[in-house]
């Protein structure tokens, strides 16, 4: 049967902001929903308040709302524009909740809308335990014992029957957040309560504990016609206890007999059948008991999830976009295959290869936060990566993940404390992989580390396997370097060349070359979704060493190769991914071959059909100097994909690639301290006084030369990474001890900070004579707060014509003497009127596609064309463009996974995403930036207001504001009364220990909608801190800076003032 | 490590290492592309002349075990394989799949580039080839490939089937039944015991299993075994197994199933269907290289059902060259529009290309066992 056209509108929802437990997975499949319903004829109304997606590109939808996604600004856009049906399944588990709370608020039915993919009884059914567990009961499927309660009460009394331990998970969080584990009463009764405050329905589900077991996922797809088929099974390599997105996993599963995965399979349609998911994609989560076999089902999600990225990226198969054609009434049999062409959609892949993938955590920006991983999801990003052996899959997904290791160790960074041996191997953490192997390495036996971890044998046989062809090859290092079969086996095994130089005392490019010499080269072969049954035209290749390489490399056109991210981590994310996106279709628009390399798959980058060939591989120097070997590309770009390719920049291009655009010298002079202050005095301008020091010794003497406050931070970092604000010598020292350690070689860079000024970021494109400003963003908190985490608008609010003018005259400047072929992105702190320069970076910058949404131009695809040799001038870009509404970006934040970490900002990055606020409106845009970042911004309720003694004048004005707008303020002591001078009533409240009620027990009570705290002194941190951190969990709007303040304040007015209008972004320009 | 070598008649040489049995073996080298069941693969008795390699390049991982067979031994000729598990982990595992090849006297080669022997092999189609780790003169070994029997043409199912009849039933091949996974065993609705005479021409366990299933009172009866033996017999139906090689070599099946079309209720499975065709007149033909695995989607005609299915086949059924009148189509393989299916118009027979039974494979297609009953049924 065709497609519908009973419907022609469909609303899609997309997942917001980058958080922990939805990432730019989301945006790969809006994406591909997006132009499959498209390429059907369908108009697409989309909604999405993350800028940093390619779904949010204007060309992508018909109708592109950048606006928050909550049921009411939704519901505004579906009166506005009466879509037919709602596709709630391909937006992660914000589009799912908001389809369920509009379908609550009497929305759907008002506007007569059909829910398409998957129905709100269905997705119900799959959320809500107590309806899961009957549905699964009904279909004879085996369940883990469980019991839900609303009340501690009814806690204790299911935990009398299952028994301790058991896992606790509150209904419909978020990747499984406030979930946890109880040994004991205590830890149940703590998990509990929290559990019961998280879930919005205040509904936790106690469950048999299943720590040990299993644990597999298989992705189902489903028709109308009732045609299933499995798209790809996932074992997971840590054992149930770790969140699926925490594990390693492997697809596909590994240790199942065809028995066991056949009932896996059988009872995957079942669920799917009970559930009534009528189209589209869906995952199903199994544990399995390791000796009796008993299958039980963990949870169904009946949408697209991350798991399906990695499915699709891992077999080739396009869930999203198949998905959004079985909702739309096509069935499998009707779709084609895209790789084959000649076969139809309604098969099983079938794969030739393993695929690892490893989750990528980002504990180093949480030093407060406790470091094991368990049953809520704490990684940030991951990286996915392919080999004919697990050994060669593990490898190379170790040496993806960004964090400085070159394989399975061996690569002279294998550190550890024998005494934390056993701890490391049972409380499952981040460098778990690394302590299994120094627990094989030191003689334990896989049954000893198999009790520790519940890891299955197998994997841990294959991990032993890889030490002991290391301890033969470092028997044999002379024979190695002569012996092409020994170094074929040793590069199957995915040993990396960094890590064969480390065995043999060499270094890696004589590696390289003795490598080549024998004759040793990497071959490629396809990811073809049918294991070679069926020819294949899809160019998605993952490289290997085995006798046939299967790359067609000369197709006569000009090719250039970009170099991506690779995983997501904070400071460097989904933005990143958009620029390596663009580079690719700019590409395409110029006749070129645009050639895609990146590891993460979670991205719109490594979907086949973004470039002409996509090598999934790790973004190291040995990996891409593969790629360049085999393709010989006209030219390389390094500059789009955040510090990974940067980092490898130099490398490349001693060993003689191409590289297109800003040269990395030009790239390393802007990081090179001394180079940078040559450069700014020739230019005349100004930085703040700074200094550099190997030593604390130095840093006393510098600090005390430019004078205190100042900040320290390593050079060479992403997302200002170790980087502090410090008052005082003791300050200084602590910092010293750890920042050095953490980078010996590199000195630490001190800067004066500068107090009261405001930061302006600068993204701009050059084409080597001309240099274009795309825009220029104020950010709303004032210098000190990292980029990344601040909140900026463009334009610009309170700048000064002639700041402006400075500001445009200093980029211009700067870019031509970096001689800049691209983007650039400049910081900036205007203090009393004088204009400094924090930072220059000749790269794309994490904003670049936050100005491209608010200036509607697409800068990431202009640098790409001028860095093939169009101008400015021939590409119609002369001139700075401003334009009339204002766009607010807004970062958001990971605290709530991290309990009892004070979310207060400062210089280091801790954000995970951002979202955009539109509106001709200032305030309008603020405060739609706000709740689109999940701030519940209301005046109702309380507004609790406790500054330090600096902001203490300036508040008066803001808290007249808010009490202007009907807000009832509550204020401690000091701050209360310098309220109370200036004429406003003030309810005092207790600091904490001075008595109570205290500020926590109001927040508890919820008699608090808004928290306003500026952080004070040492002494006042720990106390604040608890605040804010409680404020967080209890999903409290915090504010912790006296702009944000003001901005809030300004927000509120013109929200009472105008509602929450929306407009679709195709209105904008 | 004993070094191994597989040629092809084409005289493509792979250099491996030795797993399992050690020796010299010959076949039609087939690839399959289950990513799991290289135990059911290996004991299924349609791979007589035949040596397999899986596509997959992690083999082994999950060892062996005593239920997973479709025979009582391993039927393949060869086995070939990327990588061979040094370790066995599954709890119903009893042996480590090199033990087993080495006890049950298969050559293995492991540590060849799997893929590009399965480009070849679509490419050029269906070769012969040969593992020896004993001869390592590749001119020699390429003469013996091309030398060796092959199976087109080749009745194989005489060294498979069974010498006599026998009756199946739970005790002649008993299932370990500490496992639960053994008991989640499919019972189809049936209301009544059916007589049924299976023609094994390299019978799956599998499918005596389904067939008891249904309520099937089982014969097993050999290749050869005379049509008005089976009458006499009196079965409410008659079931054509899977089995090796070219179905039209084997003339003496053909012979017999012509005198029982008509007469009782008839289900055939791949060989079966294929013999059930060149019964009612039709022809069968070659495939490039075969299907051999566990995604292929089967279309049903009738409904539009689609069914991912197991299957094991070199040849087809040209269903245009059966007399018009007889049948008609009722499956296709949708990913090169084969036949999958047809159906007696006039007499109760039908017949399927691929395996419902799977062992390897999905369970989509297991209806079919619930058909072939109803047709007992409405034939009794």
């Amino acid at each position: 049967m065709p497609k519908r056209t009973d419907i022609r509108k469909i609303m899609i929802i997309g997942a917001g902001p980058i958080v922990i437990g939805q990432a730019c997975e989301f945006d790969y499949s809006g994406s591909q929903a997006c132009k499959a319903l498209r390429e059907e004829g369908y108009e697409v109304v989309l909604v999405n308040s993350n800028p940093a997606t390619i779904m949010t590109d204007p060309e992508m939808a018909n109708r592109t709302y950048i606006e928050p996604i909550t049921p009411e600004i939704v519901a505004k856009i579906i009166e506005k524009e009466r879509p037919d049906a709602l596709l709630p399944t391909l937006g992660g588990q914000t589009a799912l909740n908001t389809a369920v709370a509009l379908a609550e608020m009497g929305v759907l039915e008002k506007f007569k809308i059909e829910v398409i993919g998957a129905n709100i009884a269905s997705i119900k059914k799959a959320e809500e335990r107590d309806l899961f567990k009957t549905a699964m009961a009904e279909a004879g499927l085996d369940l883990p014992r469980s019991d839900y309660a609303r009340t501690i009460e009814a806690a204790w009394t299911v935990l009398e029957r299952i028994g301790l331990p058991v896992i606790i998970r509150p209904s419909f969080t978020l990747a499984g957040t406030g979930s946890g584990m109880a040994y004991n009463k205590e830890e149940f009764e703590k998990i509990v309560k929290l559990g019961l405050e998280l879930s919005p329905t205040t509904e936790v589900l106690i469950e048999e504990d299943l720590t040990g077991w299993k644990e597999f996922e298989l992705e189902v797809m489903r028709d109308k016609k009732d045609n299933v088929v499995i798209i790809c099974s996932i074992e997971n390599i840590d054992a149930m206890g770790v969140h699926t997105g925490d594990s390693i996993t492997v697809a596909p599963a590994q240790t199942l007999t065809d028995r066991e995965y056949q009932k896996m399979r059988d009872q995957s349609i079942t669920v799917m059948r009970a559930i009534g998911v009528e189209t589209g994609g869906s995952n199903v989560q199994f544990a399995v008991h390791p000796t009796t076999g008993r299958m039980v089902i963990i949870e169904m999600n009946p949408r697209v999830s991350r798991s399906s990225a990695l499915a699709s990226k891992a077999t080739g198969f396009p869930i999203a976009k198949f998905a959004a054609k079985l909702a739309v009434g096509y069935t499998l049999d009707e779709i084609s295959n895209d790789i084959t062409r000649e076969t139809p959609a309604s098969f099983e892949p079938s794969i030739d290869y393993c695929v690892i993938k490893i989750p990528r955590f980002t504990f180093e920006k949480f030093p407060d936060a406790e470091k094991k991983i368990g049953t809520s999801m704490k990684s940030v990003g991951e990286t996915m990566a392919i080999g004919r052996t697990f050994k060669e899959a593990l490898q190379k997904g170790l040496r993806s993940l960004e964090i400085g290791r070159a394989g399975f160790g061996g690569d002279g960074k294998d550190q550890y404390d024998p005494a934390l041996l056993q701890t490391r191997l049972s409380v499952p953490n981040a460098k778990r992989a690394f302590y299994i192997r120094y627990a094989l390495e030191s003689g334990m036996s896989i049954e000893e580390v198999y009790e520790l971890t519940k890891i299955d044998r197998w994997f841990l046989d294959n991990m032993l396997q890889i030490i002991e062809e290391e301890r033969e090859l470092k028997k044999n290092k002379t024979e190695l370097l002569k012996s092409k079969d020994l170094m074929l086996r040793a590069k199957q095994f995915g040993f990396s060349d960094r890590q064969l130089a480390v065995m043999t005392g060499r270094t890696e490019m004589e590696i390289r070359t003795i490598r080549k010499d024998l004759g040793v080269a990497a071959v490629y072969k396809l990811v073809d979704t049918c294991a070679a049954e069926f020819e294949a035209y899809t160019p998605y290749y993952y490289s290997t060493y085995e006798q046939e390489c299967e790359v067609r490399t000369n197709t006569g056109k000009k090719k250039v190769v970009i170099l991506g991210g690779g995983p997501n981590r904070i400071g460097q994310g989904i933005e990143f991914d958009y620029c390596c996106c663009h580079a690719s279709f700019a590409l395409k628009e110029e006749g070129y071959e645009a050639i895609m390399v990146n590891s993460n798959p979670e991205t719109v980058s490594t979907d086949y059909d973004t470039s002409d060939r996509l090598y999934f591989e790790p973004v190291t120097v040995e990996d891409v100097l593969n790629i360049i070997d085999k393709e010989k590309p006209d030219g390389v770009i390094v500059q789009f994909g955040g510090q990974t390719p940067l980092n490898i920049a130099l490398g490349l291009e001693a060993a003689g690639v191409p590289i297109i655009g800003t040269s990395p010298k030009s790239i390393d002079k802007a990081e090179d301290r001394k180079l940078f202050q040559k450069m700014l005095k020739k230019l005349k301008l100004l930085q703040p006084a700074n200094g550099t020091a190997v030593s604390f010794d130095q840093a006393k003497l510098v600090a005390k030369k430019i004078s205190y406050p100042v900040v320290v931070r390593p050079s060479y970092v992403l997302g200002g990474r170790a980087m502090r604000i410090v008052y005082d010598e003791v300050e200084l020292e602590e910092y010293m001890t750890k920042a050095v350690s953490a980078s010996p070689e590199r000195p630490i860079l001190i800067d004066k900070f500068l107090n009261d000024a405001v930061e302006v970021d600068v993204d701009c494109v050059s084409d080597g004579k001309k240099v274009v400003i795309c825009g220029i963003m104020e950010h709303i908190e004032e210098a000190g707060i990292h980029s990344g985490d601040s909140a900026c608008v463009i334009p610009t609010i309170t700048l000064s014509k002639t700041i402006l003018e400075e500001i445009r005259k200093a980029t211009q400047a700067l870019a031509k003497k970096l001689k800049v072929i691209g983007l650039m992105n400049v910081q900036y702190a205007v203090q009393n009127g004088q204009l400094f320069i924090l930072e220059v970076n000749p790269r794309a910058s994490r904003t670049v596609p936050y100005v491209s949404k608010a200036t509607g131009i697409l800068w990431a695809k202009i640098a790409t064309k001028v860095m093939i040799g169009r101008s400015l001038k021939d590409l119609g870009i002369e001139k700075e463009f401003i334009p009339k509404h204002f766009s607010v970006k807004e970062a958001v934040f990971p605290f709530n996974r991290f309990p009892g970490v004070d979310p207060v900002l400062g210089p280091e990055m801790k954000s995970t995403g951002e979202v955009m606020g539109m509106d001709d409106d200032f305030g309008m845009a603020f405060m739609k930036s706000q709740i689109a970042a999940g701030q519940k911004l209301t005046t109702e309720g309380k507004i609790f207001i406790s500054v330090n003694d600096q902001d203490k004048r300036k508040i008066i004005d803001i808290a007249k504001r808010l009490a202007n707008l009907g807000c009832e303020i509550v204020a401690t002591a000091g701050t209360a009364e310098v309220l109370r001078k200036s004429g406003l009533t003030v309810e005092e409240v207790a600091k904490l220990d001075k008595g109570r009620p205290d500020i926590i027990d109001l927040i508890k009570n919820r008699e608090v909608s808004l928290l306003i705290n500026t952080p004070g002194g040492k002494e006042t941190k720990a106390d604040e801190g608890k605040i804010r951190s409680l404020a967080i969990m209890q999903n409290l709007p915090l504010v912790t800076t006296l702009s944000g303040a003001r901005a809030t304040a300004t927000g509120l007015e013109a929200a009472k003032k105008k509602g929450l209008p929306v407009k679709a972004l195709q209105d904008y320009h | 490590m004993t070094k191994a070598i597989l040629a092809l008649e084409d005289g493509t040489i792979f250099h491996g290492h030795s797993f399992g049995a050690e020796g010299e073996c010959c076949g039609e080298v087939v690839f399959n592309t289950s990513l799991t069941g290289y135990q059911e693969i290996l004991t299924d008795p349609s791979y007589k002349g035949q040596i397999v390699t899986m596509t997959y390049p992690l083999i082994g991982n999950y060892g062996v075990n005593a239920e997973d067979v479709e025979s009582s031994q391993p039927q393949c000729e060869g086995f070939i394989v990327r990588e061979n598990s040094r370790i066995a982990s599954n709890f119903r595992s009893t042996l480590k799949l090199d033990e087993y090849l080495n006890k049950n006297n298969i050559v293995g080669i492991e540590g060849i580039d799997t893929r590009m022997l399965t480009r070849k092999l679509r490419i050029s189609g269906s070769l012969k080839g040969i593992i020896s780790t004993v001869d390592h003169n590749e001119t020699s070994l390429v003469k013996k490939a091309k030398e060796s029997l092959g199976v087109e043409g080749v009745d194989l199912v005489k060294v498979v089937t069974c010498r006599k009849p026998y009756s199946w039933n739970e005790s002649t091949y008993t299932l370990n039944s500490k496992s639960e996974i053994l008991n989640s065993k499919q019972i189809l609705n049936t209301k009544s015991q059916f007589n049924v005479v299976a023609y094994d021409f390299g019978i799956k366990f599998n499918i005596l299993w389904n067939l008891q299933a249904i309520g099937g009172n089982i014969t097993v009866v050999p290749a050869d075994f005379p049509a008005e033996e089976v009458l006499k017999m009196n079965p409410d139906g008659i079931f054509l197994s899977n089995g090796p090689a070219d179905p039209a070599a084997v003339t003496y099946a053909i012979e017999n199933i012509k005198q029982l079309l008509g007469k009782k209720p008839i289900f055939g499975i791949c060989l079966g269907h294929q013999l059930l065709g060149l019964a009612l007149g039709g022809k069968t033909y070659k495939l490039k290289f075969g299907h051999h695995g566990g995604n292929q989607p089967v279309k049903d005609l009738k409904t539009g059902k689609v069914d991912i299915t197991a299957q094991n086949h070199c040849f087809a059924v040209d269903v245009d060259s059966i007399p018009k009148g007889l049948v008609e189509l009722t499956h296709i393989n949708l990913n090169d529009r084969t036949v999958e299916g047809m159906r007696c118009l006039k007499i109760p027979a039908f017949s399927v290309q691929y395996h419902p039974e799977a062992g390897p494979g999905p369970h989509d297609a297991h209806y079919l066992f619930q058909r072939f009953a109803e047709l007992m049924e409405a034939n009794g």
